[in-house]
């Protein structure tokens, strides 16, 4: 089996630069990882053993703290807007699990899956501290605060 | 009620707050040139001992008193680690600071850090928080233009680096010796203490772990004086000689079912009907409280007729609750299930457990899995007893685990149940009128998961 490299040029060299801001090279797992994530939108094992070779670490050593956070997808990329409606307290009594049932029904997804198009991955988070503006959602860099069902809607909308 | 002037927040409303132009327009940095212009770190740490600060972040340790747990003429480097993993439910502070004011928390750092002779600190940083993410790099790198942060600050000799350090979104980071494992690259299991931090930390160097709300009362301390902090707040309780006292202004967030929702300064030792009448506008629709959280989740539950406690540090225990914990208080009205509110508890703790300790793994997923059953009306009378029984044997109190995050998804379950115990009975026998009685084992339910 060949396994055709999946670190860019750029991202090795963006990995490296973390270098020097920590005292040993394992400190730079997660910046790394993100790195990658932001690129692919998930990291796959591939990418796993080569941000190893450059961390001097065992592959085990990278996939076992990328498997802690359960924030890395592995198989395949998440949608290129990962939505989280925020289930945690503050959210919750305002309404989170029927907008997430609603963004479900709109969007054509099951939780914590991706729609056809591959627009839209939508989870459930836990508190996104965004909590007067309850119920919120953050999707990719932007939180929507004291979403209605409308304003769900045009969100769902504006992603086609 | 004195109407009480907000320091923290002081600037938060102002145009553009978050930049160093508008900082430095109100005497942001002053302090930090009066300390590397003459005070030694030593004086800095006896002035924040002398002021009674108290960590912000949950625990509410002496802050000076943590700083001094550090070897002394130790060679270095000794490292000072942010914690900006704000994620207890309910609490949002740290982020209104970093989004609003993020020069006032790294001049509060940077103070910090020159107290604890710390030569780099990583500013650790929850995932979910892109804008103040972007706003505290924007400041790290404005300060690095000034002449603030880098080799030789202003003149003084002394050098700090900070780096930002972005989370993964695991609520165990919070932790100070999991955010020091996930900040070397490894599971954010937390370390069983001694060593604390302050002997090995991170990288096996000393290390100072502090909020942002502590970095930025650290700020103020300087500016204004430790008898200015020591002014507001609540003195030592004269019969409790372990009790340092609950000083100084505090960044309450109020959420839930509330009419304005928001993050409102004011002295320690506010109670929360205070807190609720004078500044969130009462609870919404007109309706009455039936609970509230007074510290996010982990502190348990304070029933309405209970709302004249008052929120210092010593204030929750008092009332059955684990105790101030974030400050965040979250209002619960009486339309709602409690059964509803402990699940939601146990989801959030059985999610969040990160799996280190048999006791809160498989406790907290037991508890979810009996309050999913509950909730779907299959519930037992027995149930509540295996629930408290689970409650009353996870955590450092009992013993059984290395980190609190065991003892905060316990508090709920205690406080909910037998506080509301005749509620959580009567939902059972009305959801489940022929199995009530039940005592044979029965299944699970499925579990849906988050990311």
């Amino acid at each position: 089996m060949t396994n055709e490299r999946i670190l860019t040029d750029e991202m090795v060299a963006e990995i490296t630069a973390y270098f020097p801001r920590y005292p040993s090279r394992q400190a730079v797992t997660l910046p790394a990882l993100h790195i990658v994530n932001e690129r692919l939108r998930h990291v796959p094992l591939q990418a796993v053993v080569e941000v190893a070779e450059l961390l001097d670490l065992s592959p085990a050593q990278v996939q076992d703290t990328l498997t802690f956070y359960g924030f890395f997808k592995q198989d395949e990329p998440h949608g290129r807007v990962r939505a989280w409606v925020c289930r945690s307290i503050s959210c919750h009594l305002r309404g989170a699990d029927e907008l997430f049932e609603h963004i479900c029904h709109k969007a054509g997804v099951e939780p914590g899956g991706t729609t056809a198009d591959g627009a839209l991955t939508l989870e459930f988070g836990e508190c996104l501290g965004a909590c007067e503006f309850a119920p919120c959602v953050l999707a990719n860099e932007t939180l929507h605060k004291c979403v209605t069902n409308e304003q769900a809607d045009a969100f769902v909308e504006s992603l086609k | 009620m004195a109407e009480f002037e907000p320091v923290l927040l002081a600037n938060i409303h102002q145009e553009d707050s978050h930049t160093l132009r508008a900082y430095e327009s109100t005497g942001g940095y002053a302090g930090l040139k009066k300390v590397l212009g003459g005070m030694s770190a030593d004086g800095v740490k006896e002035l924040v001992k002398a002021s009674g600060l108290r960590g912000r972040g949950g625990a509410g340790f002496p802050t000076g008193l943590k700083w001094t747990f550090l070897p002394k003429d130790h060679p270095g480097p000794i490292y000072f680690c942010l914690n900006a993993d704000e994620s207890e439910p309910g609490t949002f502070n740290n982020r209104i600071l970093m989004e609003e004011d993020p020069h006032q928390v790294i001049e509060g750092l940077i103070i910090s850090c020159f107290a604890t002779a710390a030569s780099t600190a990583y500013f650790y940083m929850r995932y979910e928080y892109p804008l103040a993410w972007k706003r505290v790099q924007a400041a790290v790198d404005e300060c690095y233009a000034a002449g603030y942060l880098g080799k030789d600050i202003l003149g003084s000799g002394y050098s700090l680096d900070i780096f930002l350090h972005r989370g993964a979104a695991a609520y165990i980071c919070g932790e100070e010796t999991g955010l020091i494992e996930s900040l070397e690259g490894r599971r954010a299991w937390p370390r069983i203490k001694p060593p604390f931090p302050a002997v090995e930390g991170a990288f096996r160097k000393p290390t100072v772990v502090n909020n942002v709300e502590t970095a930025a009362c650290v700020k103020q301390i300087v500016d204004r004086g430790a008898g200015w902090f020591r002014s507001i707040g609540v003195p030592p309780d004269p019969n409790n000689p372990r009790d340092p006292g609950s000083f100084g202004p505090k960044l309450y967030c109020l959420s839930g079912h509330i009419e304005k929702p928001g993050c409102y300064e004011a002295p320690l030792g506010i109670t929360v009907n205070e807190l609720i009448d004078n500044y969130g506008g009462g609870v919404w629709r007109g309706r009455k409280a039936k609970a509230a959280i007074p510290g996010g989740i982990s502190m348990g539950l304070l029933t309405a007729d209970e709302f004249d406690c008052p929120l210092d540090f010593a204030g929750p225990g008092k009332y059955g609750c684990l105790g101030l914990g974030t400050a965040a208080v979250v209002v619960i009205d009486e339309t709602v299930p409690m059964v509803d509110f402990l699940h939601n508890s146990c989801q959030f703790f059985s999610h969040e457990s990160c799996g280190q300790c048999t006791p809160c793994r498989e406790g907290t997923s037991w508890a979810l899995k009996m309050m999913n059953r509950i909730k779907a009306g299959k519930g037992r009378l027995k149930d509540l007893d295996l629930l408290l029984e689970i409650a009353d044997n996870i955590g450092i109190i009992p013993g059984t685990t290395i980190c609190g995050l065991a003892d905060g998804a316990a508090w709920p379950m205690k406080n909910a149940i037998r506080k509301f115990r005749g509620e959580f009975e009567e939902y059972i026998k009305r959801t489940n009128p022929d199995g009530y009685m039940e005592t044979n084992p029965v299944p699970v339910l499925e579990i849906i998961g988050a990311h």
